[in-house]
């Protein structure tokens, strides 16, 4: 019970921190960039290219956790511009289109990453196989009888912190007044002397490294990194947009509550339930928080956004 | 932001150009001096390394007996077409080479593609033969359909006895892929033959290719406490398991099948494969059979490495089906299949090839260990007789 809960918690945070990009850019944009699941991809990927060419092996001290945060702010900051560069070509030319229109471009985007991934010269065909940074075949400490990794506890640190960072980023600073700013009226907020389009690149700037960080961790976790198209990246992208929509598309506390749900949800139904039906167990929660509160647990009818 | 718009267009128009500058539209017809064989394998996706190492052995074969002279004095050309592990892109690819009028088709591996394009080339009399596709399901679809190698009956046979027999171990859990009707297949047979053996199953439990957390499932097999665990997947996902399994404390060893098959399984697995077992189709140190040394040793001249039980297989395939084309009296899909039944010891580097009445070929299995990073013969097994 108590390791069910743990693996849950652990994929959770996952799920949580990848949901965190898809609200950020939803409650600005009130879009949903579903090319965040391929950028999530495009991050552990490059995270694996940096730690192999720069030689890094396994550590089980703290010069492995060291390379590994240097790894995942290289791949964010890159994965980030791909972000920005993403929005610039192919939304920001349609932000006077109707919603529809963006939609399927970001789907056409999705398809775009997943494929130019395939390429040989790009990461290929094959699976990867990440370096295991930070040692994970010792645990932490031990609660009870069940074992406590070190990437476990740096992954759910990782996603609390940083979801209390865009918090305070977005309600207590300049920017995330221009910010909200943006979401509730953009033709105001431009002539009160804010520069929308910088706004708008920031916001896809965070939400995309945010991707990569998740990514990263992913990785670290899992450490078989699948091509570009796997079902699996699929998979981890659809599940996090599910987060982010249970907990309540826009808020940034429900994008992390919504990640959890869904991470312990899975485990405990393939631990307890069936294997097999563990997917279906998870869209079924979208459905039912979709009929009871279509807002999502923690989203507000219509003002608040963000 | 209009100073910008033609910006996309232009990359739009620049990228349609280049893939549409890429891909060739067949055309031409066939020279009456050529025979043309179609092969429909996964050299990328999941699975790329079945159809990499499956074209290894297809090509030497093709390339060997054109060195010959050809089949019936024509040359003999190979075309191959990347699934990239879809059974929908299976399907394209099928069709596409019957469209091009190929005499016959190679392919494939994994059960599920084998089993999208069966029915396919079986409606189109198009003779097919699958080099190393184990799911009895595949021959059964019709006459034209082929395999040269054992079928999961006789596999899950096999992996039952040997944990039985050779391991002692009377209980044992199952982690099978449902996505993959080689894997839910196989893990039927396991555990009938495993419980006719005397044996009982603690626990069978499911996952789909393409997850990568295993640690709730695997908990459920190591509260079980079986002495093995059978996992009929397919070598993508093995070393996720064993690492995870081991992670969890599952300390009995893994015994998986033929689709662990891999270069670098146990380099992958980062020795948490250490003393686990699969079964394979050949054993290459076999040193009994002639045709397999003589095989090895211009396989590693062309190739510069050892082969695998794959590649052998997609060799076999290919020189029973030169075989079969040279006895038949017309390349037309009914005198192939004709005489491809007829295919009478056929001396394969794999063994003797004889199709049974549902086009099976009935053979050996082989156990092989990993140890120290290497996969080490263990014992054969021989499939069981009714």
């Amino acid at each position: 019970m108590l390791e069910t809960l743990i693996h849950g918690i652990s994929t959770g945070s996952l799920y949580a921190l990848i949901a965190l990009g898809y609200t950020m850019v939803y409650g600005v944009l009130q879009f949903i960039n579903f090319a965040h699941g391929d950028l999530v991809m495009v991050g552990a990927w490059l995270s694996l290219i940096i730690a192999t060419s720069l030689g890094f092996s396994a550590d089980s001290g703290i010069g492995g956790v060291l390379a590994a945060v240097f790894v995942m702010l290289i791949s964010m900051v890159l994965c980030g511009g791909m972000g920005v560069l993403v929005e610039r070509l192919a939304y920001r030319p349609l932000r006077q289109a109707p919603r529809l229109n963006i939609l399927t471009t970001a789907i056409g985007v999705s398809l775009l990453i997943q494929n130019t991934g395939q390429l040989p010269f790009v990461f290929g065909t094959e699976t990867g196989t990440m370096t295991a940074l930070i040692n994970d075949s010792l645990p932490m400490f031990h609660l009870g009888d069940v074992p406590i990794y070190t990437l476990d506890v740096i992954i759910l640190t990782l996603a609390i912190g940083l979801m209390f960072a865009l918090d305070r980023l977005v309600y207590r600073s300049k920017v995330g007044l221009a910010m909200r700013g943006v979401s509730h009226d953009v033709d105001t907020t431009a002539l009160m002397g804010v520069n929308v389009d910088r706004v708008i690149s920031l916001t896809f700037f965070i939400g995309t490294s945010l991707a990569a960080a998740g990514g990263t961790l992913y990785i670290l976790k899992y450490r078989q990194v699948q091509q570009p198209a796997d079902l699996s990246w699929i998979m981890l992208g659809l599940k996090a947009f599910v987060a982010a929509v249970v907990g309540g598309i826009g808020n940034i506390r429900g994008a992390m509550l919504g990640g959890m749900l869904i991470g312990l949800l899975e485990q405990f139904t393939r631990r307890y339930q069936s294997p097999e039906l563990s997917d279906i167990y998870v869209f079924a929660l979208l459905i039912v928080v979709l009929l009871a509160k279509p807002t999502g647990i923690m989203g507000k009818p219509v003002r608040t956004k963000v | 932001m209009k100073r910008l718009s033609w910006f996309p267009m232009a990359v739009i128009a620049a990228t349609s150009t280049a893939i549409l500058s890429m891909s060739s539209c067949g055309g031409g017809g066939k020279p009456d001096n050529e025979i043309w064989i179609g092969a429909y394998l996964s050299l990328s996706g999941q699975q790329a390394t079945f159809g990499k190492t499956t074209e290894e052995g297809i090509r030497m074969a093709v390339e060997e007996r054109n060195a010959k002279g050809g089949v019936k004095g024509k040359v003999i050309k190979l075309f191959v077409e990347d699934n990239k592990g879809q059974t929908s892109e299976t399907q394209n690819a099928v069709k596409r080479l019957i469209g091009e009028k190929v005499d016959a088709i190679l392919g494939e591996v994994a059960s599920g593609q084998s089993l999208a394009a069966a029915p396919i080339c079986q409606q189109n009399s198009m003779p097919m033969i699958s080099p190393s596709s184990t799911n009895p399901e595949v021959t059964k679809v019709g006459d034209m359909i082929f395999r040269v190698c054992f079928i999961d009956p006789d596999q899950g046979y096999a992996c039952a006895k040997f944990s039985i027999d050779d391991l002692k171990a009377m209980k044992a859990a199952i982690l099978y892929d449902q996505k993959q009707p080689y894997s839910t297949g196989l893990a039927d047979n396991f555990e009938e033959w495993y419980k006719k053996l005397g044996g009982t199953i603690t626990t069978k439990q499911a996952y789909s290719g393409g997850n990568v957390d295993f640690s709730a499932q695997l908990t459920t097999i190591r509260d079980s406490k079986p002495g093995i665990v059978f996992i009929p997947g397919y070598y993508n996902e093995v070393p996720s398991i064993a690492i995870q399994a081991r992670k969890l404390g599952i300390e009995v060893p893994l015994l998986g099948a033929d689709g662990w098959e891999t270069d670098d399984l146990a380099k992958k697995a980062e020795g948490k494969l250490e003393g686990c077992y699969y079964s394979n189709h050949y054993d290459p140190d076999d040193a009994s059979r002639p045709e397999s040394l003589d095989y090895q040793k211009r396989f590693k001249a062309k190739y510069g490495k050892g082969t695998s039980a794959l590649a052998a297989l997609g060799y076999d395939a290919a020189n029973v089906l030169f075989d079969a084309m040279e006895r038949a009296p017309s390349l037309s899909g009914k005198d192939l299949a004709k005489a491809l039944a007829e295919t009478k010891d056929f001396k394969g580097v794999t063994g003797d090839i004889n199709f049974d009445k549902n086009r099976n070929t009935l053979k050996p299995i082989v156990i092989l260990k990993i140890e120290g990073g290497k996969e080490k013969y263990v014992t054969t097994i021989d499939p069981p007789k009714n």
